[in-house]
């Protein structure tokens, strides 16, 4: 284990190498100087040219200008908004909790539903109710979520008006962040109504967003609980008499639930990737809407660092989801 | 494998009729188990007509997708009250026949996904060939630096070559297909290692073929099953992806009758005229899944270990 663990660490310097010098890059790729790139400002004197020149270090070879790069992020400084002049990473640090709320109520709508959809569907594997299961499912694999957010937008926002349509909570309130998280805050700010009003703000993002991880969840469940009630012990407890709900919700579910978990894991990057689109379709002040809203307004900085922070955060997810699944199923420790 | 001659007598014709055979089996195999898969059959019809209303655009558009009809704007679809058959799913909001729109869009998703899929599947392979027959320093490098773009989500990374390279058709496309390059290396390479301990490489690199011929003709068909499911796969993805790109302004650009461009265009009227918002996104979804379907259709049959015997 104590192996297996080392190897994985170590894999992280090369990918947090390749991440940094990508990123580290992405300034000096974009068509266009270097120096009005990182300013934000197009014209100015010969003088103040040379004296942000020399600011940026942008008159050092490159590969020092790396060093000090990588050296100021690992200290948690990756420069300053052209936009708003304010620190890129406490931007990033107040925006981050609203994509987490986001995703973790997407993730947890997505398994929940997921699991038991793919539980039902291989329980009663071939009836209608299975391939109605699975169409359904196919149909929320292929969505495109920007239409399906607009869609819902249109039924319980504009013709039920049952839910609002954009943002985190009513404007009528005025919630102070203590963790970040709206339903968290909302309840501590003790104003009637304020919890109701977050709770109807997060619910199109969450189905949203869940969509598709939920299509996958379901469909990898379903083929998961056939293959493990084919297995001789799922037959051993259904003749030992054992009522059919604990065979499937016990014997079976509990092997069944090891490849699910990995693709509950993967879903992460799929996830942020989804979170660009609801999060510009619903105005949700998280730090996908941030990047995509800096890269219309050419704020490179914040690209830049934004695209560092995600990796990174992207990579520790990954790398506690393989630690995780080597844990749950040991035989992976030993295969390449 | 042709040249091993067989110990028989009348040995080099009937094996040729035998490897003739077993590639007619093979392929009579496939269709038994792809036919079966109804769904997937229907999906492969309902491409087969997506790409033949592609082809033949221009002729089955009752109108050209940039002509703006000024008196017509945001004319309801025929069935709803206010509509004509003019236009049957109406017009947008600088008048443009709907139908027409559509009809020419499914040129740009089609040729989209075909791209796609065939930068990021030839890339994949050679990448996936040297990474998986090299070894050692230059196999380390290549699967390091797949982990690096697989670090990053697919879209926002596509976004972010999209801002260096400029938004448009194109450029979307060559960013999609490099944020899909890591699936195809991945999987070529898994193959490779599997496929290159074989008895069968080992005879044909004993029969003195070179490292090319060894690569591409001996290894790589035997580890095309699951590329082509991830081909299938990523096709549909491509799309949604360059829809995506579109949608958010950064894929290709106005007037272009792109599902994903009309989409973004619409979202002002989303409120006032569903139709503009509906069809894009219906045509979008009706595609990918008609896709999807087949490729599901292709794994059930291609791969082995799924295979109800």
């Amino acid at each position: 284990m104590l192996r297996f663990l080392l190897r994985r660490l170590a894999l992280i310097v090369p990918t947090f190498v390749g991440i940094s010098l990508l990123s580290f890059s992405f300034i000096r790729l974009l068509p266009g100087d270097p120096v009005q790139t990182l300013s934000g400002v197009h014209s100015m004197s010969p003088e103040r040219y040379a004296a942000l020149i020399h600011q940026f270090g942008l008159d050092r070879p490159l590969w020092q200008q790396y060093l000090e790069y990588v050296w100021r992020a690992l200290h948690g400084d990756l420069g300053t908004s052209i936009s708003t002049t304010h620190s890129i990473l406490s931007e990033f640090l107040t925006l981050f909790p609203a994509t987490v709320e986001l995703s973790v109520c997407a993730i947890i709508f997505a398994t929940v539903i997921g699991i038991a959809l793919g539980i039902v569907a291989a329980v009663k594997r071939g009836t209608l109710l299975d391939q109605a299961t699975m169409g359904t499912a196919l149909v929320g694999y292929s969505m495109p979520i920007f239409w399906w957010g607009l869609l819902l937008i249109i039924l319980f926002s504009g013709i039920l008006h049952w839910t609002p349509v954009s943002g985190r909570i009513s404007l009528d309130f005025f919630i102070r962040p203590v963790t970040g998280f709206m339903l968290i805050d909302s309840l501590l700010s003790g104003q009637t109504g304020a919890f109701r009003s977050a709770v109807s703000h997060l619910v199109l993002p969450t189905i949203v967003l869940g969509t598709i991880p939920l299509a996958v969840i379901a469909r990898q469940t379903r083929s998961a609980m056939l293959e493990v009630l084919g297995e001789d012990y799922v037959r051993t407890a259904r003749a030992k008499g054992l009522p059919p709900w604990r065979v499937v919700g016990v014997h079976a579910l509990r092997n069944a639930l090891i490849p699910v978990i990995t693709t509950i894991g993967l879903q992460v990057g799929t996830l942020l990737a989804g979170a660009i689109l609801t999060e510009t379709i619903f105005s949700w002040p998280g730090i996908a809407k941030w990047m995509v809203d800096s890269i219309s307004r050419r704020d490179y900085p914040v690209v830049q660092g934004g695209l560092l922070l995600i990796a990174v955060i992207v990579m520790v997810v990954n790398l506690i989801v393989d630690i995780l699944y080597s844990l749950v199923n040991p035989r992976i420790r030993h295969v390449r | 494998m042709a040249e091993v001659t067989l110990p028989t007598g009348e040995g080099a014709p009937l094996g040729e009729t035998q490897a003739n055979f077993g590639r007619q089996g093979a392929f009579a195999e496939f269709w038994r188990y792809f036919g079966d898969n109804r769904g997937a059959v229907v999906g492969l019809v309902f491409l087969c007509l997506i790409v033949l209303i592609a082809v033949f655009a221009p002729l089955v558009a009752p109108h050209n997708p940039d002509d703006q009809f000024r008196t017509f704007l945001l004319q309801p679809p025929a069935w709803e009250a206010g509509g004509s058959w003019t236009f049957p799913l109406g017009t947008d909001a600088i008048g443009r026949d709907m139908l027409s729109r559509l009809i020419f869009g499914s040129r740009y998703s089609l040729f989209i996904g075909l791209v796609v899929v065939t930068i990021s599947l030839v890339g994949g392979i050679v990448l996936g060939l040297i990474a998986g027959f090299a070894g050692g320093f230059l196999d380390n490098a290549i699967m390091r630096v797949m982990d690096v773009i697989l670090a990053f989500p697919s879209l926002l990374l596509a976004l972010v070559l999209v801002a260096i390279l400029g938004p448009g058709l194109f450029n979307a496309m060559i960013a999609i297909a490099i944020s899909y390059q890591p699936h195809y290396v991945r999987l070529t390479r898994a193959s490779v290692l599997t496929e290159r301990s074989k008895d069968y490489v080992t005879a044909v690199r004993v029969a003195g073929a070179g490292l090319p011929r060894l690569m591409f003709l001996t290894v790589l068909p035997n580890c095309m099953a699951p590329l082509i499911v991830q081909a299938a796969l990523s096709f549909s993805n491509a799309i949604l992806d360059a829809a995506a790109l579109g949608f958010l302004g950064m894929g290709a650009q106005p007037p272009t009758p792109e599902w994903g461009t009309m989409l973004a265009e619409a979202r002002e009227f989303i409120l006032r005229a569903w139709w503009v918002v509906t069809f894009p996104g219906l045509a979008i979804l009706l595609t990918v899944l008609a896709i999807n379907l087949v490729g599901d259709g292709l794994r059930d049959a291609l791969d082995p270990k799924l295979k109800r015997s």
